[in-house]
Formats: C-alpha cells, structure tokens, sequence
C-alpha cells in the first residue's frame, strides 16, 4: 500500500508515492532521481546519505520518507542549484577532497552543518564532526583542508 | 524492512488512541534504535506510530532543583542546551558523547530509555542522577526503570513524556566506548550531593544486562571522593556481558578503571 508524501526539496515542492517503510534516501534517489545522495552502508554509520532536514544534518537512510512529510529538505543538488559551484563544492575540487567521490556528498552536507554551529572550526573540531562520515580514499587530510579552506571563502563572502 | 502502517499522532491521547487501534504497534521517536533494527528483521510492528511532532515534548527547562528534559529532547539539543550545561554538564557531555552528530541529531532520550539498549549511556545518567521518569500516566523512579536487557517498568503502551534530573554538587561520565558503534563497551557516570543531600551514586551502563548501581563504591565515594577510594573495588563478573567486544573479565576492569577516571573528572570540574 502507497500513500502519499510532499515536502519541499532543494527549494521547490516535490510530491510522490511511497510505502510506510520507504526510507528518505530512497525517496530522493529513486523517486525524485536525486542520485547525489548516496546509500553506503544503509545502517548510519558511513554518512554517504547526509541531507539536510530543516537545517540539520541527517542520515536519510535512518528517516522514513514520510518523517519528512511537509519538511525541508537539501540535498547535495541543491547546494550550487544551475549556477556556479558552491564555496564547499569549490574547495574539495580545489584541494583534492575525493578521490572516488562516493563519501563526497555527505562529507559537504556534514560539514556545512558544522559550519553553522562554528564558522571557523580547528582542525581538531572539523575531525571530530566528522566521526560519522568515512572515506575509504583520501585518508580525510584534504577533506580537512577543503572544509576550513570553504570555511575561510564563506566567512569572507 | 517488513511493510507496517504509519500513522502520526497530534498528540499523547491521540498517540495512545493509535497504540491501542493497533495490532503490535511501536512508537517512533528519533527512530535511530528501532529503525536499524527493523532492517535487521529484529522488529516487525504492524504500525509505528510517529510521536516525533508532539508539541512541547521536545522542550527542556529547570524546575526547582532539576533539569527536566521531554522525552523528544535530541541528544544534540541536550549537549548544548545552557540549562544542562549549566546545572549538570556531565549530562551535556553525555549527550554530545552520543553516536555520531547526525544520530545526535535525530535521536531522543526518552526513545533512548524507553528502548533500553544495555550499552546505551543515558541509562547510567539516570540511575546516577537519581532520576524521575514521567509518563503518560505515573511518575518512575531511575532505580525502579530499567529491569533487564531492553526491559523496562513501562506498562504496554505507556509513553514517556519527560526526565527530571536533580542538580548535583559535582558529577562525570567516563566511557570506553566501542571504537565503531561508539556505543558504550562501559560507561561509569558517579555523582554526589544531588538536590543538595550528600551521597554518592555510582551507576553502569554497557557491563549487563541492564544498568545498574555499584553501591560499594557509592559506599567508598561517600566517605572518601577522590580516585583511590574506587581503585581497589573490582565488581563480581559472574552477570556481565560477553561477547565479540569484550569478555566479561574484562568488562569488570574497565568498570573499576571507568570509576576511577570519572571521580577524577568530577573533582577537575570544580577547580575549572
């Protein structure tokens, strides 16, 4: 049985049919084609599915599609829209944040929600946040980089 | 995941009314427990029953000489909220102590209580602080609330509507947390002089099957705070846990280390 569920996403409403037990992140990949979000672990650990619901980070594969009924939600889509790259998505190019890019989208929406909370995280405070995100490449030192190196590009813009 | 009913409630009544209206019916708060385990085909409601949008239960303020926390409190939100840092900030650093800070965002302590994971670390907070459960319906004290592995006093249906905390002179939780789950292979969290009586309470989490107190050094505490009155006291390891993580041998070491490092925390607090 499906029912219905709509929430705003990356700006615009977006409606669809899901199951009681349909997880966000397969709502957003697979309903809506928002393929940006992706599905590491799918037992929130590995943090490849962080959206944003309402301004807070989350692990979309740990909330039900209809926990977001009439939300907010930001995915990794939504951070440079059509236009240019976003200052986090400028950084990690230009540092070398990825290698293959899987762990990337949810690296960038965790670290933007630690940017709220402190706009110019240490080192020490960027590692820390990000215990519930892993990459299997880069070893997290330019991942590191490219977070206080947007840190440092948004607090001047 | 097996295929369940989802339904909201606009509130405690309405949440009870939908319990009732079901077949097995589960309440879904933060959902960062019971999800994971739906997956794992380790729970299988008919209907889960989302109390996340209740209004007011989320809320968290000081009353008297107590932190009281509602039940939808996030752990984030209890790790920053002034009201707990201020009065008891080893309940902040508890809460900030949680998983990750995604899952820190999404789950609830009264879903953490309520669920009673033998390794979570609100349970230790509880009997240490010597806190007050309310519910939909009485009111439960710490001691009385968590009776064994994921059992608790809560009657069919009941709804944990807040925690209430007494201020304590001094307090700290040590854990040795799991280095991927970070859940707690044991946590210690001791504190003296809550609501302005003296006394000790030494309370542990992650060791059995459910929290418990360790009344020798509450004993040892009272006559004498400091690190070295715990040093010497080894608890039996006949009914603690075994598994992949730890033996229980071990575990009964790391209780008697935890208590250690976690008076000494308690007394650094007060020279900060």
């Amino acid at each position: 049985m499906t029912v219905a569920v709509t929430m705003t996403v990356n700006g615009e409403e977006r409606s669809g049919q899901c199951e009681g037990r349909t997880l966000l992140v397969s709502f957003l990949r697979e309903t809506l084609r928002l393929t940006g979000t992706h599905v590491g672990c799918d037992t929130s650990q590995c943090g490849a599915c962080v959206v944003h619901i309402d301004g807070e980070s989350v692990k979309s594969c740990t909330v039900l599609a209809l926990q977001a009924q009439g939300r907010e939600v930001l995915t990794v889509e939504g951070l440079a829209g059509r236009g240019p790259l976003h200052p986090m998505q400028q950084a990690f190019h230009e540092h070398h944040g990825l290698q293959c890019g899987f762990c990337t989208p949810g690296m960038m929406m965790s670290a933007l929600d630690l940017l709220k909370h402190d706009p110019d995280p240490s080192e020490g405070a960027i590692r820390e946040h990000l215990e519930g995100n892993l990459c299997r490449c880069t070893g997290y030192h330019n991942i590191v980089k490219a977070i206080r190196a947007a840190a440092a590009k948004m607090a001047g813009s | 995941m097996y295929p369940f009913r989802y339904r909201r409630a606009a509130g405690v009544e309405d949440a009870r009314r939908l319990f009732e209206d079901s077949e097995d019916g589960r309440y879904l708060a933060g959902g960062h427990t019971l999800l994971p385990a739906m997956k794992l085909r380790l729970s299988a409601p008919s209907d889960l029953i989302d109390i996340a949008g209740i209004a007011g239960l989320e809320r968290i303020r000081t009353r008297d000489d107590a932190v009281v926390i509602g039940a939808l409190a996030r752990h984030n939100r209890v790790a920053q909220a002034g009201e707990v840092r201020g009065a008891i900030p080893a309940l902040a650093e508890l809460a900030g102590s949680i998983g990750d800070f995604q899952v820190r965002n999404r789950g609830t302590i009264g879903g953490s209580i309520a669920n009673a994971d033998p390794a979570a670390d609100y349970p230790a907070a509880l009997l240490a602080l010597g806190a007050t459960v309310r519910t939909d319906r009485r009111a439960i004290a710490a001691d009385d609330f968590f009776t064994d592995l994921f059992e608790t006093a809560l009657d069919e249906g009941e709804i944990v509507t807040e925690v209430a905390f007494p201020r304590p002179r001094r307090a700290a939780y040590m854990k040795f947390p799991n280095p991927a789950s970070r859940y707690a292979i044991v946590g210690v969290f001791v504190a003296q002089g809550m609501g302005g009586a003296e006394g000790v309470r030494v309370a542990v989490t992650g060791a059995g099957p459910a929290a418990f107190r360790v009344a020798e050094m509450e004993a040892a505490l009272a006559g004498d705070f400091a690190p070295e009155a715990v040093a010497g006291i080894a608890i039996p390891e006949d009914d603690l846990a075994s598994d992949l993580h730890a033996t229980p041998d071990y575990r009964a070491h790391l209780v008697t280390v935890m208590a250690k490092r976690a008076v000494a925390r308690a007394l650094a607090r007060d020279e900060t």
